[in-house]
């Protein structure tokens, strides 16, 4: 991919223009100010070169005046720069709510990512044009980052956390992701391509494969294998239907939201907050699971209705 | 050419270099003046040690998948170059050398507060220095110079303890020399020489020693945490036991953020030497440098969140960490608008020192307004773990500190040893760094917005001709750091001998002869005039 000498990286989200934008107004200021102190030195330096060693230079002491000039514009540059920049990454944190979802493990030295809907990949990501896709990262080991240059994101991948960050692909292509967080032997070799597809091409890539599972469905086979119905399904335990995104009153009065981080807490760290009403009798399953199975048990969780539970994808 | 070897000048007078003679004179000194030059030697030989790493770096990076060696021992070079070069190369590099031996000449003192915790110093970062070092030799360390775990505590298979050790220790040697300079400016300043008459170098060196005396004691906590969980296991940091990976970056930045400060205050105070001197001025807006030197060592504590806007802190918490990131860079811009006001009708004479400083001030204002773009969030994100970064600080800590270290160097060389170098090399040399470092550096700035991550043994092609580019600079800068090593060795026997104040400069230093003797002063100077008072001087 010998692309000559590109000045640019490719232009290929909904963020990257507006990114552009207040990288090129900074470059800019930087341009500005480097050069003006450039010259002015060079000036100086060659109109008041010592002409005789005996010169004797007059003596200035300051100037108010010039101290806040050169104190107030630069502090009002700064404030511009610190409320676009804030704007823009206040916006670009934000999922929007009809986001495709894809999980994505970070692990020694591969990415493995999973679509909601079920395939599974390595190194590769697949995605429609014109879609939010919002991407929730976790890693099995030590802390990764997802970095794809030409959409503009990028994301430590923290083991025992899970962030959230989101693009909308605007160009068909493939365009390379990085691991940008120094993660051992193989970092450099941590690097895989997104594709980004028309609509059609993506649904055909969608079950054109093995048609697989989905990871709701792939979640259920683990509520059951590993035995969660026992308590959960008796009422011993909270029961799942519809829990998700709701509030839960825990026993020490406090209330929190039963989101990817709570649910993955109670599963590896069950005694940390518990729901009201209920003892602390569920054993850890930390070590057993793995961040992917943990993640299609989520998965699982959320696609359970208010009513009677169906399983996976209506 | 001035063919004069050993001038009997020299001689026939005692002073600090001819006292005593022996190894035993020089491991078991007192002076200040000497233990300058053992802290030169060692960091000297340091500085090499870590250029080394960092040539075989930029040689192996010429080939996009990888010239010279495989990506673990890569991985390794870039550790060492790093660990190195921050904790002993650049930490050091200005306070325990010009700073060892100036502050006590520049407050008109016989030398500082505690002379043996001086040396004791010395001999703790030399411990430091050759735990790390032996750590390099029993196989090295491939965690990078921040430590992130869980990748040291639990994964890497390297000589993290070792090297770990290592900077713990030598950490100990900085906030020793942070409280030596406190006592000795507060104390020992001679009769007249009131804080408003003090150089700036002064003022610069008193504000990294408030850092280095409050900052230094969390990197040594830190790294205990990380040896407590490497060792033995004690989930601190490593989720999987319990830990908090993002615990370690808030306690490693808290230090190593205000640590930048520690490698850039001083060279900034260098400059304001310079600047003066070689333009025979006043400083232009005394009280604005030497505050913004104390404003940057306050605001400097409370801005290292900006090395974390993407390792998942609260946005929130990243919106007050931009605006004082932003904050911070004011006081630094008014720095150098001053520096450069003060060449305003001066009498420029072009010695290699000033030569020096203008580099100074035109590469650490490049790298200060890509700061601008690491400050703000939104950029950030794309930026961050590039080669922008890399870039950045290179201009702030290369194009910067070790531009002002080596214009310092050749300011006080003469007064240090008594002798001149060639000064048509020493011009020569600074024109080579000042190209070789902007070609080394300049396309990592484009290669960072490209998106290179930083850290990289392999890459994609498309960023070949950039870091070939880069590379190509770096044989160039490597050429120009080995020729003021040449010279300056050279000159300790055959320069010319220099004479008591070869610049015209002012400042109690160079009112005493070169090499000054032992005790400094025949008799302690009195002060009654400001710094900088070009003007009054009799032409």
């Amino acid at each position: 991919m010998w692309s000559g000498f590109p000045l640019r990286p490719d232009q290929a989200s909904t963020i990257a223009e507006g990114f552009d934008h207040l990288f090129y107004f900074e470059t800019a200021i930087a341009i500005f100010f480097a050069t003006f102190i450039f010259l002015t030195i060079f000036y100086f330096a060659i109109k008041y070169r010592r002409r005789s060693e005996n010169e004797r230079p007059p003596e200035i002491e300051g100037s108010l005046v010039l101290e806040l000039t050169w104190t107030l514009i630069p502090a009002a540059l700064c404030a511009i720069m610190f409320y676009w920049g804030s704007a823009l990454y206040f916006t670009n944190s934000r999922p929007p709510t009809a986001a495709l979802e894809v999980f994505v493990v970070g692990k020694q030295w591969m990415w493995h990512l999973q679509h909601a809907e079920g395939p599974r990949e390595i190194n590769e990501l697949h995605v429609p044009i014109g879609r939010p896709v919002k991407l929730t990262l976790t890693s099995e080991d030590v802390i990764h980052d997802f970095f794809v240059p030409a959409f503009r994101v990028k994301h430590d991948v923290v083991p025992g956390q899970y962030y959230s960050i989101w693009f909308e692909a605007t160009k068909i292509g493939k365009y390379h992701f990085f691991c940008a967080q120094y993660c051992g032997a193989q970092h450099s070799g941590m690097i895989g391509w997104v594709t980004v597809m028309s609509e059609v091409d993506y649904e055909q890539w969608l079950t054109g494969g093995v048609r697989s599972e989905t990871m709701a469905q792939a979640g259920g086979e683990l509520y059951q294998k590993y035995a969660c119905v026992t308590c959960h399904g008796t009422g011993r335990a909270p029961a799942f239907n519809g829990i998700y995104g709701q509030p839960v009153k825990l026993a020490s009065g406090q209330t929190v939201t039963a989101d990817e981080v709570y649910l993955r807490e109670s599963i590896v760290e069950p005694s940390a907050k518990i729901a009201d009403g209920y003892s602390p009798i569920m054993p850890t399953f930390k070590g057993q699971l793995s961040e992917e199975e943990i993640l299609q048990l989520i998965a699982f969780i959320k696609s359970l209705g208010p009513e009677e539970k169906k399983v996976g994808k209506p | 050419m001035s063919t004069a070897t050993i001038e009997p000048s020299l001689e026939s007078r005692v002073h600090y270099l001819n006292v005593s003679y022996g190894i035993k004179s020089w491991l078991l000194t007192t002076d200040h003046k000497r233990i300058a030059l053992l802290y030169l030697a060692s960091i000297t030989l340091m500085f090499f040690v870590g250029g080394a790493a960092a040539v075989l770096i930029r040689l192996h990076l010429i080939e996009p998948t990888g010239a010279l060696v495989q990506p673990e021992t890569y991985n390794k070079l870039f550790s060492m170059h790093g660990i190195i070069m921050v904790f002993f190369f650049l930490i050091p590099s200005i306070p325990a050398t010009l700073g060892n031996f100036l502050v006590p000449m520049m407050v008109g003192a016989r030398d500082l507060a505690f002379p043996r915790i001086n040396l004791l110093s010395w001999y703790v970062y030399m411990v430091g220095a050759l735990l790390t070092l032996s750590a390099i030799l029993a196989g090295g360390v491939d965690t990078g110079w921040t430590f992130y775990p869980p990748y040291s505590s639990n994964y890497s298979q390297t000589h993290v303890i070792l090297a770990a050790l290592g900077v713990f220790i030598a950490g100990f040697s900085s906030i020793l020399t942070g409280f030596n300079f406190i006592v000795t400016i507060h104390k020992m300043r001679a009769p007249g020489l009131t804080w408003f008459r003090l150089p700036l170098f002064i003022w610069a060196l008193y504000a990294t020693s408030i850092i280095q005396i409050l900052g230094t004691p969390v990197v040594a906590i830190t790294i205990a945490l990380l040896g407590l969980e490497r060792l033995f296991h004690v989930g601190i940091f490593d989720p999987k036991i319990g830990g908090d990976p993002i615990l370690f970056q808030h306690l490693f930045w808290f230090y190593s953020h205000p640590a930048v400060y520690i490698m850039i205050l001083p060279p900034m105070g260098v400059i304001s030497e310079l600047v003066t001197c070689f333009s025979r001025k006043r400083i232009f807006g005394y009280s604005f440098i030497a505050f913004s030197s104390l404003s940057i060592a306050v605001i400097s504590f409370l801005v290292w969140g900006h090395h974390m806007f993407v390792s998942g802190q609260s946005v929130y918490a990243g919106l007050v960490f931009s605006v004082l990131s932003f904050l911070v860079a004011i006081p630094s811009a008014i720095k150098v608008f001053n520096w450069t006001a003060t060449l305003y009708k001066g009498s420029i004479s072009y010695d290699a020192p000033m030569l020096y400083a203008m580099g100074f001030i035109g590469l650490f204002t490049m790298g200060g307004v890509t700061g601008l773009f690491l400050a703000s969030l939104a950029v950030d994100v794309h930026v961050h773990d590039t080669y922008f970064v890399i870039a950045h600080f290179h201009y702030i800590m290369v194009g910067g500190a070790v531009m002002a270290y080596l214009g310092g160097i050749h300011f006080w060389w003469p007064k240090i040893t008594g002798r001149l170098y060639p000064d048509k090399w020493a011009r020569f040399a600074a024109l080579v760094i000042f190209i070789g470092f902007n070609l080394t550096f300049f396309p990592q700035y484009m290669l960072g917005y490209l998106g290179m991550p930083r850290r990289y043994a392999v890459y994609p092609a498309e960023f070949q001709v950039l870091n070939v580019m880069s590379s190509a600079g770096a044989s160039i800068l490597g050429v120009g750091y080995l020729i003021p090593l040449v010279y300056l060795i050279w000159s300790m026997r055959y320069g010319p001998v220099a004479g008591p104040n070869p610049w015209r400069a002012k400042g109690l230093e160079w009112e005493t002869p070169s090499p000054p003797p032992t005790e400094n002063f025949e008799e302690t100077p009195v002060v009654t005039e400001e710094a900088y008072a070009y003007s009054t001087e009799e032409a």
